[in-house]
């Protein structure tokens, strides 16, 4: 029996919906059963994992916190993977972004004005777009691969924030520890009064929707998806291949640097050797799952992160080694992404060979 | 919506009291920056929390979480322990210093120990150990078994634990030795076996012929049993990868300390302090002595007894590099300023990373 | 000591090599697995464990290189068969071998590995400088350059090499001509695992024997980063592996001999390097444009 793809006229608008519901089933049904393999109640063990944290308003709101990184960086990627350019070093951005916005906290402290916050989040952009930049200018002016160049500069920038925590920047009456000093509240982004939600992710969702109408509705948008899908159309068209990376990479960085410094800013208070737990790499998965939209990518971020607390959930409350939350989160990615083929294709089963000149039987 | 919010923390308090009541009399929880699995730095700290569950049986039920990254991250899942009843919280890393205190401040009657770090408060201990009592104790040996007269030093990150311990080894090895020279080797890791290998491999071609590390893989004691070198284990015995090359290991030992501040909070006893003790309280223990001469052994017990007296290998004369004294024939450093070590003893050929 | 220092780099290069060599094919083909780290993590712990269970270091390497192909055949059947994204299927599969291995070595460790056997060959081996550097390695640095040539042979003198460059700079034609598209795809992505199973049983049975979570750290992403670097030309990967290791090994010499340099600066060399030779390399042209595969990461569909 053969497998075979079979094109489909348009692409499924019921399957755009359901693909991911049968990805989450499969991943809960695979779960399971390795859940069943190391001993474990499967059921409570899915519970644990995948509901649990959506019961309780402080692992929600630690969902939301942990997303709201996620999807402020894959929002910039799915601008630059729409106009095919392969930006995966936004951790490094994230880092750089974090670096410059933290300059005015760490060696001007004595600064603290209503201006503070507003100037450490330009700077974060300015920071993150600059070291995105860098690939996007190596790859239009040499031709320079950029994924290779932007992958390499995440090791650069995270030995530079290294460099910076344990050496110049070093908190001066923190006894030789690597860290920086401690913002203070001008330079703390602030949460929503009343809750413990934080700025940050009224932020991220405000600069989603406006990316949504940009990439759907503004001639920049009708842009990045020519040039994306047909180079030479949009050469014809009248599109500057080399303009649209520079504005790609030089936007995309700029998010994960604001990313960057949000997170330094309202949740860690300082700067450490690390300040990113992956958040760069994850985000490319995010962008991907989301489908490169920005209300995708919203629902993709709040279940990735899901998945985090949830794999935190069942390690504290059973024991369950966080080796096997990260097998799940593997699984979950491909089979959201297998399903993903049900969108464009339909999957035929036949037993008809195919034809023997299509076939070579040596390599 | 407020009811609703209401109804849910309802819900959640009476989960907690429910669980509470039919299990064990205090939840101890652990948070480990590395994985369990690296034989070496959480690996000890999870060995320590094995002994708590060993030791207390039904009594105390403990948790952990592993891999948990220095960062936005740590805040929360040292928050959700706290949330989820445990009674006391251990953090085995620096960078969860501030994160440690954050939370402490919104959980008053939740306790907390952090390790390697130096802020307190009314529910939050401090606790470390002195590992640079060992590495005095590992520098008089290579000073004495060396034939080159030069170690090689793998170290980690500059702070003040590591860059004391560069110090103590050197300060060993000249109390035998007043020529011997260390070799120092930054590899900006903790963890990563293929670039301890490499460096071990660079420190012998370049003429040494002991190593000792301050990173926490095997290899390097690989690296000196494939040369016919010597080297010391580091945080756990190694001897069973280096069976003719391990002279003896600086173990951490956490279980005693673990069990200790347990059974307080079983008692009702327990209190913030910072500790920081040693051999003497068996936190931190020398590996069995072999591949010696029976004279070296000797001499390596009575150093260890006399630092378990309370001698104190940071004693002057210490003679900075740069020259000046640190500390006068007979004057002991005080405990911050081997705290915030940030200098090296003269003799040291490397020169600190600012 | 200049001998020293070229048995270190030596063998901080193998993995990268033979990875590498595995990657620069699937490539050609015109796919893009960017879960060499994965599939090379996953090597790592089979090979470890089976060498440790049969005592049989030749059947570690056998299980790494299986663990390897079959990681990777579970991408092949997501990005050529399923059609699914390849950036976004490669990552997913490095987190699922990092979490995978994870779980199998559990028990493994804290426990001595079994080291492969160097090689001796009476004779050769006790020649001065050339002896050691080329005639006493263990089997799987002779492997790498025996797969160096190996790929070099079949990818430009021979049919089979040429129908692979052919699908990977055109499968619309190619497919035209009567290839199928798919399974030489499938082939190549099936041979680049293998390798990644092959480079990771070199860490974990030769570089340091042992297991520990992680342990490859970061050498599946350089290994990506080689292919580039060498513009798609296996020789090329030999000087990129052996350059990166050398500036690598290079920088804890420079940190011995008591330079103080920054050590982050050093420790950022390599990457700085590669930045900087992949600049020069593709500022030229007509060099890059024609061995890159111009299909790379281009799915394909046959129509029917």
């Amino acid at each position: 029996m053969r497998i075979e793809l079979v094109k489909r006229k348009e692409h499924s608008e019921v399957m755009v919906f359901l693909s991911p519901v049968i990805a989450v089933l499969l991943t809960a049904l695979t779960a399971g059963i390795i859940f069943a393999l190391s001993g474990l109640n499967p059921f409570e063990a899915l519970y644990k994992f995948f509901i649990d944290p959506l019961t309780q308003t402080w692992s929600l709101e630690d969902t939301i916190a942990a997303a709201t990184p996620l999807v402020l960086i894959a929002c910039g990627l799915a601008v630059c993977y729409l106009s095919n350019n392969w930006n995966i070093g936004a951790e490094g951005q994230f880092v750089v972004g974090a670096l410059f916005g933290s300059f005015l906290p760490v060696m001007l402290p004595g600064f603290e004005s209503f201006l503070t916050l507003p100037l450490m989040l330009v700077c974060g952009m300015i920071g993150g777009a600059l070291w995105a930049l860098i690939p996007a200018f190596l790859k239009t002016r040499f031709n320079t691969n950029e994924i290779l160049t932007s992958l390499m500069l995440v090791y650069v920038a995270s030995l530079l924030l290294d460099y910076l925590v344990r050496g110049p920047w070093r908190d001066p009456d923190g006894f030789n520890f690597p860290e920086s000093r401690i913002f203070s509240d001008a330079a703390t982004l602030p949460s929503i009064p009343g809750t413990s939600i934080s700025m940050a992710t009224v932020i991220t969702i405000g600069i989603a929707l406006v990316l949504t109408v940009i990439l759907t509705k503004t001639l920049k948008g009708f842009e990045i998806r020519v040039m994306g899908q047909s180079p030479r159309a949009g050469s014809f068209a009248g599109f500057s291949s080399k303009r649209l990376s520079l504005f790609a990479f030089g936007l995309s960085g700029a998010l994960a640097g604001l990313a960057g410094i949000m997170v330094v800013s309202g949740e860690m208070n300082q700067l450490q050797p690390t300040i990113s737990p992956g958040y760069g790499f994850t985000a490319i998965i995010v962008a991907f799952l989301g489908r490169l939209n920005p209300v995708g990518i919203i629902v993709a971020g709040f279940v990735l992160a899901l998945s985090y607390i949830g794999g935190e959930g069942v390690q504290s409350a059973m024991g369950v080694s966080d080796k096997i939350a990260s097998v799940i989160q593997g699984l979950l990615l491909f089979f959201v992404l297998a399903c993903d083929t049900l969108i464009l294709y339909r999957i035929r089963f036949s037993s008809r060979r195919a034809p023997a000149s299509a076939e070579v039987s040596h390599v | 919506m407020k009811s609703l919010l209401k109804a849910t923390v309802a819900a959640i308090a009476f989960a907690a009291a429910g669980s509470a009541a039919n299990a064990a009399d205090v939840k101890a929880c652990f948070v480990y920056v590395g994985p369990v699995g690296d034989f070496g730095w959480s690996y000890q700290h999870d060995q320590g929390r094995l002994a708590v569950e060993e030791k207390f049986g039904d009594k105390v039920e403990t948790a952990y979480l592993e891999s948990v990254p220095e960062g936005p991250d740590a805040e929360r899942a040292i928050e959700r322990f706290a949330r989820e009843g445990c009674d006391i919280i251990f953090t085995t890393s620096f960078g969860y210093m501030n994160p440690t205190i954050k939370v402490a401040k919104d959980f008053p009657d939740v306790k907390f120990e952090h390790a390697t770090g130096y802020k307190t408060a009314e529910n939050v201990a401090t606790y470390n150990s002195k590992f640079h009592q060992g590495r005095y104790i590992i520098g008089q040996i290579a000073a004495k078994q060396s034939e080159a007269g030069v170690a090689g030093y793998i170290a980690s990150f500059p702070i003040p634990e590591v860059v004391s311990g560069i110090n103590a080894f050197m300060l060993g090895a000249q109390s035998v030795n007043p020529d011997f020279k260390v070799k120092v080797v930054w590899v900006n890791t903790w963890f990563d076996p293929g670039k301890e290998a490499d460096a071990a491999k660079a420190l012998f071609d370049q003429g040494a012929d002991i190593i000792t590390q301050h990173t926490d893989s095997t290899a390097p004691l690989q690296v000196a049993q494939e040369r016919g070198m010597k080297g010391f284990g580091q945080a756990s015995d190694m001897i069973a990868f280096a069976p003719d090359a391990q002279y003896t290991s600086i173990i951490d030992d956490w279980a005693p300390y673990y069990i200790h501040r347990v059974q307080e909070v079983l008692d009702g006893t327990w209190e913030s302090h910072s500790s920081w003790e040693g051999l003497a309280e068996g936190h931190v223990v020398m590996a069995p002595y072999t591949n010696l001469p029976e004279d070296v052994v000797e001499m390596a017990k009575a150093t260890e007894a006399k630092i378990k007296d309370g001698w104190e290998p940071f004693t002057g004369p210490i003679t900075k590099q740069d020259g000046t004294v640190a500390a006068e024939d007979g004057v002991r450093l005080d405990d911050g300023a081997i705290l915030g070590m940030n200098w090296y003893v003269q003799g040291i050929d490397d020169q600190l990373p600012q | 000591m200049f001998e020293a220092v070229l048995l270190t780099v030596i063998t901080a290069a193998t993995p990268l090599l033979i990875a590498a060599l595995g990657e620069l094919v699937v490539e050609r083909s015109g796919v893009l697995n960017l879960g060499v780290e994965g599939m090379m993590i996953m090597g790592a712990v089979v090979g470890f464990a089976i060498a440790n269970l049969t005592g049989s270091g030749a059947l570690g390497v056998i299980a790494a290189i299986g663990a390897g192909m079959a990681m990777s055949a579970l991408f092949g059947f997501l990005v050529l068969v399923l059609v699914a994204n390849q950036v976004a299927t490669g990552l997913a599969l490095t987190i699922l071998g990092l979490g995978l291995s994870g779980m199998i070595g559990e028990a493994f460790i804290g426990v001595p590995g079994l080291r492969l056997p160097e090689l001796y060959i009476p004779g050769l081996s006790d020649i001065p400088f050339i002896g050691p550097v080329f005639f006493q390695q263990d089997a799987i640095v002779y492997l790498g350059f025996a797969l160096v040539i190996a790929v070099t042979y079949v990818l430009f003198r021979t049919r089979a090499g040429l129908i692979l460059r052919s699908v990977g700079d055109n499968h619309g034609s190619a497919h035209a001509l009567g290839y199928s598209v798919i399974k030489i795809r499938f082939m190549a992505v099936l041979f680049g695992g293998a390798c990644a199973g092959l480079a990771g049983a070199y860490m974990s049975l030769a570089y340091t024997p042992q297991w520990v979570e992680n342990m490859t750290a970061g050498r599946g992403w350089i290994a990506l980063a080689l292919v580039v670097f060498a513009s798609w030309l296996p020789l090329r990967v030999v000087i990129g592996a052996y350059l990166f290791g050398a500036v690598s090994v290079l920088n804890l010499h420079a940190q011995a001999l008591g330079l103080g340099i920054p050590s982050q600066f050093l420790s950022s060399l390599p990457y700085i390097a590669t930045i900087a030779v992949l600049v020069l390399i593709s500022a030229n042209r007509r060099l890059t444009l024609v061995n890159t595969p111009a299909c790379l990461g281009k799915p394909f569909v046959p129509d029917r």
